[in-house]
Formats: structure tokens, C-alpha cells, sequence
């Protein structure tokens, strides 16, 4: 186990010096003075100056970096350009609205995606599941924002069931912003389902093939018996690969779902940072959603060593 | 030869999306940039196929024009990974193993881990929305795809026979890869490129929608949605029109990928069924 875990460990902390090196130095060539730019054209050079030394522009562009690094290590993202107040806050007030709709959504994902996989796979071939794969495939080809506005149209508009965008906040209580999160988590959810199903079940169908799996069945064990005890961990190493790869494709989604729904999370956060060109918050968001992307997937590898115990093997 | 459904279905979807955006750049119904204020949110009739917008402009001319902006944006991101994935690719497995190896795949790995709309986000926070911008952020992200593509069919097919007498016949890794293992891995190339296209599509729609794409008064898919955002409650047409376009899109381009695989590659259908 020790060695698969340190040579994941080692890609995780590469991924995250390049990853930062690269956001860092996006956001460093952009043309123009953050301290000018907030003061405008005829601010006194005095002023700009005084400025810039506020938010620590007048050191040089490593011992920044390193700053940055150091700081993002303790929780310290800088202080907002235009707030003018530490960015963690700003990440702290939003993320309580981000993290639960993309959990939301993953749950909601494997809910629908399972059962559909499973179901296709014990059936597949015949009409049962090629009208469930044509389903899929239309989930795939959908945008989910447009999913979201057609969402909206029938549940908030024709129908009145669910508000049409914002939370109350969680001190008004769990269901009432459960129900609110709904829509946007069902918008999320759709093709993240649709992928997972179909890797399910072509994961499955590989694995119902096998001579293990007869013999499973020979051995009087039902279909569904045998699934479960035989087939589904197999079929589990692809699909744990597809959730780690589907949650940077969420984040993305989440950033233009929450802008359909007015949620206040990170991703309108990213917008109104773009617009303001508030460019450290812009800089240290980015940071966190590709630091939550590749420790979900360290996550998922780390997760194989249980679905698979051939990886717990020292090589 | 007897083709899949799939990919009849696909092809025609795909064959009409590409005929009506090629026709609209030499005819289009109606001028899409004049207004037409007496002629708004009109219902769809014979005169305006699909009805017209706020503005007065036949929504079936925007969407072929429209098209313009999604295919091309997608297509040359997709020609963006081919141009550089497939090279690197091709690299990767003629010195398997070798650190610069390594280097290829860590640094897919590593574009991969990226969350691609973050990406584009800051791309176009960097350098400002365009289309231009939005190629670039879509097709960085197709180049890994094509190098691991690449590489993992090229490999298998390193080991053969055929490779091996080439190498007797005093070819060396270049020509082989060029003469012998792109011809037999371009199939594969095919279908993810169409994969990668109609994920394109949908990315050029999202980037538009959140106004990091084209730039008004160009129309695209995307941008048609999110112009439509605020009138859904009395038009709703106007957002179900472009947003079925983008989903046919998109399916047609995924079954002709599915289809097209069905067809050169019959073992993978044997393998399932």
C-alpha cells in the first residue's frame, strides 16, 4: 500500500506547485497596475504608491508567489481589491451554498445512475435497455443550463412548486433550503447521471461475461445475488474513476448553474471578481477549485485501494 | 456493408446542422441585423419557421448564423488537440517509458486535473472574451485527450509483427509512427475527434451563455440562450428553439462517433453483446 501511496502522494503535491505556478503567472501578466486601477487616472503617484504597498504590490514577483503560497497554507487568500476584506472570508460566506449543491448533485447523480446501469446491464441487448441508453444519450447531449431554464419554466413558472432562484440561508432552516437547492442539483445532476449510467453499465455487462460470474450463477446464487456479491465491486473501479473525473466537470457546472439560479457560491464569487477585476480573489478561488479537484481525485485513487485489494500489493 | 442505426442517425443530424450553417453564410431567410420591433416575439408560422425573437429577427435565420460561431469555435479547438495531442501522442509511445514519457503524460495529467471552465474563466479574465479566447480555452483542454488517445492505440500496436519488420527494414521511430501507426490509429482519431466536437459545442454554448464567448451583435447558440434568460416567462420559445439545436447538435455528432466506432471496430460490439 505504501508505495502506491506515496507515488499518488507525489503526483498530488506536483499537481498542486504546477497548478499554482500556472494560475499565479495567468494572473501576472495581465497588463495594468490592480493599485491604478482601483484609484483611477488621476490619482496622485503618492497615493498609488501608498497602495500598492497596502497590498503587498511593491515586492518582487517570487517573494510574492512565495507569500501567496505560504498564506493560501495557513488560510490567508489575500484581501479582496474591492471589498477590502480577506478573501477567505468572502470564500467562507459563499461556500456554504457551493459545497452542499455539489454534493447535492453528486448524490442525486448516483441515485438516478445506478439503478439505470444495473438495470440496462441485466437487460442489455433488447428494448428495455436501448430506450434507457437513447435517454442517456439525449442527457448527454443536453446543456445543463438550458436543462436549468426549462426546469425553471415548469417548476417555477407554469407549476409554482420551487422558487426560481436564491437560498433563504441554512439559519432558516435544512428542507426549505434543500427544497431551494432542488432544481439547480437536478440541473447539475442530469448529465453527470447520464455518463455514469452508461459507464455502469458497460462496466457491468464486461463483468457479467466473465467465467467467475457463471460460475457464481451456476452455483445457484439469482442474477441479483450475484451482482451484488461478484459484479458490482468490478464494475465499481471504472465508475469510481468517471465520479473523479465527472467533479471538475461539476465545479464547471456549478460556476454557470449558479449564475441560472442567482445562488451567492464560489462560482458567482469567480464572476463578480472577473467583472470588478478583483483579481486576487479571481487568483485564490481559481487556486481553491483546482486544490478541490485534485484532492478529489487523490481521493478517488486512494479510494481503489479499497474497491481493489490487488493495489494494496507492494510492488 | 451493413451500417448501424446510430450512425445513420448521427450522420444525417450532423449532415443538416453542417449544410444549413455552410448555406447560411451565402443566404439566410432573413437579415438577422435588422430589426424588426412591429414583428416581435411572433409565434412560428410559415413565414418564420421557428417565430421571431424580442427584436424582431426570424430565429431560424439567428440559428443558422448561429451556427457559424458554435461549429467553427468547436472545430478548430478540436483541430487545436488533433494538431498538438496527436504528435505528442505519437511520441509518448515510440519511447514508452522513456522521461520524456513521463513528462508527456504528467503533464496531461496535470491539464486534466484542471477544472476546464475555470480555465477558460481565467483566460478570458486574462486576455478578455472573444472567440478567439474561447478556442483557446476549449482546445488546451482537447490536447491531452488526443495525446492519451494517441498513445494508448499506438502502443498495442508497437507490438506487432508488421512494426517489428518495418524496424528490420531499417525505418526509424519517426517513419514508423508516420507511416504506420497513424494510419492504423485514425479511426480511433475519428470517433473521439466527433466526441470532442460535440463537447465542444456545448462548452462554446456555456462560455457564450455566461458572456465569455463571441461578443454581441455576433449570434451563437449559447449566447441566443442567454439573451433569452430574462423573457423565458412570456417567450419561452425563444430559449426551447436554440437549446434543442445545441442538444441535436450534440447528439448527432455523439452517435455518428458511437456509429462510426460500431462500424471500423465490429469487436467492440462483439465484446458487449
Amino acid at each position: 500500500m505504501s508505495s502506491y501511496f506515496f507515488s499518488r502522494l507525489k503526483i498530488l503535491i506536483l499537481s498542486l506547485f504546477f497548478a499554482s505556478l500556472i494560475i499565479f503567472f495567468m494572473i501576472e501578466i495581465i497588463p495594468g497596475d490592480p493599485a491604478s486601477f482601483m484609484l483611477g487616472i488621476n490619482a496622485e503617484p503618492e497615493t498609488v504608491d501608498a497602495l500598492r504597498k497596502e497590498l503587498g504590490l511593491d515586492i518582487s514577483r517570487f517573494e510574492r508567489y512565495f507569500n501567496w503560497i505560504t498564506g493560501m497554507l495557513i488560510g490567508d487568500f489575500g484581501v479582496s481589491y474591492t471589498y477590502r476584506v480577506p478573501v477567505s472570508e468572502l470564500v467562507m460566506a459563499r461556500i456554504g451554498v457551493s459545497i452542499p449543491l455539489a454534493l447535492y448533485a453528486i448524490f442525486l447523480s448516483t441515485l438516478i445512475a445506478i439503478p439505470i446501469g444495473i438495470f440496462s446491464a441485466s437487460n442489455h441487448g433488447n428494448f428495455k435497455d436501448w430506450s434507457f441508453m437513447g435517454f442517456t444519450q439525449l442527457g448527454i447531449a443536453i446543456p445543463n443550463f438550458w436543462f436549468a431554464m426549462v426546469l425553471v419554466l415548469i417548476f417555477s413558472i407554469y407549476l409554482k412548486w420551487f422558487s426560481a432562484g436564491g437560498v433563504p440561508g441554512w439559519d432558516k432552516g435544512f428542507f426549505i433550503n434543500l427544497k431551494a437547492l432542488t432544481l439547480p442539483a437536478f440541473a447539475l445532476a442530469l448529465p453527470q447521471a447520464s455518463i455514469l449510467a452508461r459507464i455502469m453499465r458497460s462496466a457491468l455487462i464486461e463483468t457479467l461475461s466473465q467465467d467467475y460470474f457463471r460460475t457464481a450463477r451456476a452455483s445457484g446464487l439469482t442474477f441479483f445475488q450475484a451482482v451484488k456479491k461478484h459484479a458490482f465491486r468490478n464494475a465499481l473501479i471504472p465508475v469510481l474513476t468517471i465520479i473523479g473525473l465527472q467533479f471538475s466537470f461539476l465545479i464547471a457546472g456549478a460556476i454557470i448553474i449558479e449564475n441560472v439560479f442567482f445562488l451567492p457560491g464560489i462560482g458567482r464569487l469567480i464572476f463578480q471578481g472577473i467583472v470588478q477585476r478583483d483579481l486576487i480573489v479571481v487568483e485564490s478561488v481559481v487556486m481553491l477549485l483546482v486544490f478541490s479537484v485534485i484532492i478529489v481525485n487523490f481521493l478517488v485513487d486512494m479510494a481503489y485501494l479499497y474497491v481493489d485489494p490487488r493495489l494494496r500489493v507492494k510492488k | 456493408m451493413k451500417f448501424p442505426i446510430s450512425f445513420i442517425l448521427g450522420f444525417l443530424l450532423s449532415l443538416f446542422f453542417l449544410v444549413i450553417t455552410i448555406i447560411s453564410f451565402f443566404w439566410v431567410p432573413y437579415d438577422v441585423e435588422t430589426l424588426n420591433i412591429a414583428n416581435r416575439l411572433m409565434e412560428p408560422s410559415f413565414e418564420n419557421l421557428l417565430g421571431t425573437d424580442h427584436f424582431g429577427r426570424d430565429i431560424f435565420s439567428m440559428i443558422m448564423i448561429g451556427g457559424q460561431t458554435s461549429l467553427s469555435v468547436a472545430l478548430i479547438a478540436v483541430g487545436l488537440g488533433l494538431f498538438f495531442g496527436v504528435p505528442l501522442g505519437l511520441i509518448s509511445a515510440s519511447w514508452r517509458g522513456s522521461l520524456l514519457d513521463d513528462i508527456i503524460m504528467r503533464a496531461n495529467d496535470l491539464i486534466f486535473a484542471f477544472p476546464s471552465l475555470v480555465i477558460a474563466i481565467l483566460i478570458t479574465a486574462v486576455f478578455g472574451p472573444s472567440a478567439f479566447n474561447a478556442i483557446l480555452a476549449i482546445g488546451i483542454f482537447n490536447i491531452p485527450v488526443f495525446a492519451r488517445v494517441t498513445r494508448g492505440a499506438a502502443i498495442s500496436i508497437w507490438t506487432l509483427d508488421f512494426i517489428s519488420s518495418a524496424r528490420i527494414a531499417g525505418k526509424g521511430s519517426f517513419r514508423i509512427s508516420l507511416e504506420h501507426i497513424l494510419p492504423n490509429i485514425l479511426n480511433l482519431l475519428i470517433v473521439q475527434g466527433s466526441i470532442q466536437f460535440s463537447l465542444g459545442i456545448l462548452a462554446e454554448a456555456g462560455l457564450s451563455y455566461v458572456g465569455l464567448g463571441v461578443q454581441p451583435p455576433t449570434p451563437s447558440w449559447g449566447r441566443m440562450l442567454a439573451d433569452s434568460q430574462t423573457m423565458i416567462s412570456f417567450a419561452p420559445n425563444l430559449a426551447l428553439f436554440p437549446g434543442i439545436t445545441i442538444i441535436l447538435a450534440v447528439l448527432g455528432l455523439n452517435l455518428l462517433g458511437d456509429g462510426t466506432r460500431d462500424l471500423v471496430d465490429p469487436r467492440l460490439k462483439d465484446k458487449i453483446k
